[in-house]
């Protein structure tokens, strides 16, 4: 019944998924929230760098470049 | 006060008349500026803060709003319309403070193509502030911001509480005043995709790249040889011509002019009124134009944090994240706002590396127009292995730096902006700032550079110099003695040390030589003075050791590849 929770890292592109969880620090948590991103908000990922560089992703209308160990710690379950 | 590129400068240069200097990627306002208006008849200062997320800073750009906000009076707060919820967080962080708070709407235009409507009306009720709907680039708006600066209140019943708490709110807030209609793709979502998916971004950047390179050498060229050559030539050439032999031989012969006798050559003369004035005008200018036109056009349109996307893996191998070519391509134009821009970067490793990079690899574009001048004439392979050598050593050193200077390098956080179309006025402007800011500061130097030489010179200093360290320029870089000289006034002005080594009669490979290493060994005094602001002294003598040691090798290495001996 649960829909499978993944790293946002592991997203297929253009699919869209909803944060369920960010881990890692106070200071992580704060500085993706300032920018939108905290549980509950519908994510998509728009592009993939090669070689496992960044992601730029699509949240509430803006765009944003993270890198990838970031996505890896922000968990999605996929809609 | 408001996030980053939400178009506060332009608001700023709306309220004051002032200009400063706007464009489309978050962090190009770096420090504060202040402006004066009038308002009912009285006096008041606005500051335009750099943008910030959160009143928690996280880089130095962000620290310096932190410490104008503790300043101010009234806080006018600049919102990006178009991402309302986002921008909503740092205005209660801001009606926390319980200073007096204005809003200003800004980008509303952008909301209607967008399909975002928003209910102002309803949001000034529930938030308790005056909040002026405005367009910043066209001015519409700002009339009732002004009328309304007055009215800014405080709102007592916004208390300060957890960020949780700030987000439900928020959250609230956007349902009641916010609703986004459905819309379909447009042509600028379109470039937007193709120029940050890998496939189809990576080639169209180096297209791009290689673009903006061939338009630049080509205003600037035509610049040089329709326009600046011929009236140097044509009609000043006479007046000159004249005032030397009205002068006759002596001392101010000598530094007005050049040596008496010698036929007047713009370039090596070194004279105030030839080499001081055509250096700057004629061989140097053509090229900042060009380049600066061209500079604003790629900042304005948003296209620079896509690239920042697209290298971010490259530059994360050399210590700093995507951002970091943002300092490497306001340092291809001058590098005392590259300097300043590594702000923008979160840690002090990051920062050390791109400035040291920025001062040893990265050639301003008033050395650039002489180094195609001064090599050109040899041949485009030349110039290439100049530019070969600084990229590769760009790399190098990031590598090397990155492995060995301790701390962190965070992984790239940025905001992608929408494409916006430049427009031509705001262009033409920009170039126009940045150029009056060129001649303000390059002539002064030049005309001192000039002055200092020509008076060593008269005491035999520079003779000596010359002579003391030929052993070294012969013995480890194949190079004349004198060709320190030249390296030496390249503290003062680069543009002027190029036009030094030409009266050398140096070989096509010992002016590459030469001119590298005037590259790498030093920045010049005006860079040197805001890099010792922004990286301390200590880690300045770090970065300096770096420098010397880095044109030392490379000459050398040079010198062995290019020479043979």
């Amino acid at each position: 019944m649960n829909a499978k929770i993944i790293p946002l890292s592991e997203l297929t592109q253009n699919k869209q998924a909803k944060i369920i969880h960010i881990q890692g620090g106070h200071g992580l948590q704060r500085k993706l929230a300032v920018m939108g991103i905290k549980e509950q908000q519908i994510i998509k990922i728009i592009s993939r760098q090669p070689l496992r560089g960044p992601i730029t992703i699509q949240i509430r209308g803006t765009h944003l470049t993270m890198g990838r160990g970031m996505a890896q710690k922000i968990q999605v379950e996929v809609m | 006060m408001g996030n980053p590129n939400v178009g506060k400068s332009v608001v700023f240069s709306r309220l004051t008349g002032a200009n400063v200097i706007a464009s489309n990627y978050p962090g190009t306002t770096v420090d504060y500026s202040k402006g004066k208006m009038r308002i009912e008849g009285q006096k008041v200062e606005i500051i335009d803060a750099p943008g910030t997320y959160s009143l928690e800073p996280s880089n130095k750009a962000e620290e310096v709003a932190l410490q104008m906000l503790k300043e101010a009076d009234i806080i006018i707060n600049v919102i990006n319309a178009t991402n309302l919820e986002r921008n909503l967080y740092l205005t209660l962080e801001l009606l926390e403070t319980n200073k007096p708070l204005i809003i200003a709407l800004n980008l509303w235009d952008e909301t209607h193509h967008l399909g975002i409507n928003i209910d102002e009306k309803q949001l000034e009720t529930i938030l308790g502030v005056p909040i002026v709907p405005t367009v910043a680039l066209t001015g519409e708006g700002i009339k009732t911001l002004v009328s309304q600066i007055k009215q800014a209140k405080t709102n007592k019943k916004i208390k300060p509480k957890t960020e949780d708490k700030r987000w439900v709110e928020i959250g609230s807030i956007i349902s009641q005043v916010e609703h986004i209609e459905h819309r379909h793709h447009t042509l600028r979502d379109r470039i937007a995709d193709l120029t940050i998916k890998p496939y189809t971004g990576i080639p169209i950047a180096i297209g791009l790249i290689f673009a903006a390179f061939w338009f630049v050498r080509l205003i600037g060229e035509s610049l040089i040889s329709y326009i600046f050559d011929p009236f140097f030539e044509i009609i000043y050439l006479p007046l000159i011509t004249q005032l030397s032999e009205w002068l006759g031989p002596g001392i101010l012969h000598t530094i007005l002019i050049g040596e008496y006798g010698v036929e007047i050559n713009f370039i090596e003369s070194m004279g105030m009124l030839t080499t001081g004035l055509y250096v700057p005008f004629a061989a140097v200018l053509p090229y900042i134009v060009a380049f600066y036109f061209t500079l604003s056009l790629l900042e304005d349109s948003g296209y620079l944090p896509r690239l920042a996307t697209l290298v971010d893996k490259i530059f994360h191998k050399l210590g700093m994240h995507g951002h970091g070519i943002v300092p490497m391509f306001l340092g291809l134009g001058c590098n005392v706002p590259g300097a300043l821009s590594t702000r923008t970067l979160e840690t002090r490793k990051q920062r050390f590396i791109s400035a040291t990079l920025l001062a040893i690899c990265i050639p301003c574009m008033a050395q650039m127009a002489m180094i195609f001048g001064a090599l050109g004439t040899y041949g485009f392979y030349y110039i290439g292995i100049v530019f070969i050598t600084l990229a590769l050593l760009y790399v190098i050193i990031g590598l090397l730096l990155n492995r060995f200077i301790k701390g962190e390098s965070p992984e790239i956080f940025l905001e992608i902006p929408s494409y916006r179309r430049p427009s031509l006025k705001a262009t033409f402007k920009k170039t126009w700032m940045r150029i009056r800011w060129f001649l303000k500061e390059a002539i002064p130097f030049l005309f001192l550079g000039v002055l200092i030489i020509n008076l060593l010179f008269a005491v035999g200093f520079l003779q000596w110099l010359g002579t003391a360290l030929s052993p070294i320029m012969g013995g480890l870089f194949g190079l004349p003695g004198d060709a320190s000289i030249a390296l030496i006034s390249g503290i003062l002005r680069k543009d002027l040390a190029v036009g030094m080594l030409l009266t050398l009669n140096l070989s096509p490979m010992q002016m590459v030589i030469a001119i590298t290493m005037l590259t790498i060994y030093f920045p010049c005094v005006a860079t040197f003075a805001v890099l010792v602001k922004e990286l301390g002294f200590k880690d300045m003598i770090k970065a300096g050791c770096i420098m010397l040691g880095t044109a030392g090798i490379v000459g050398i290495t040079l010198r062995v590849l290019l020479l043979g001996v």
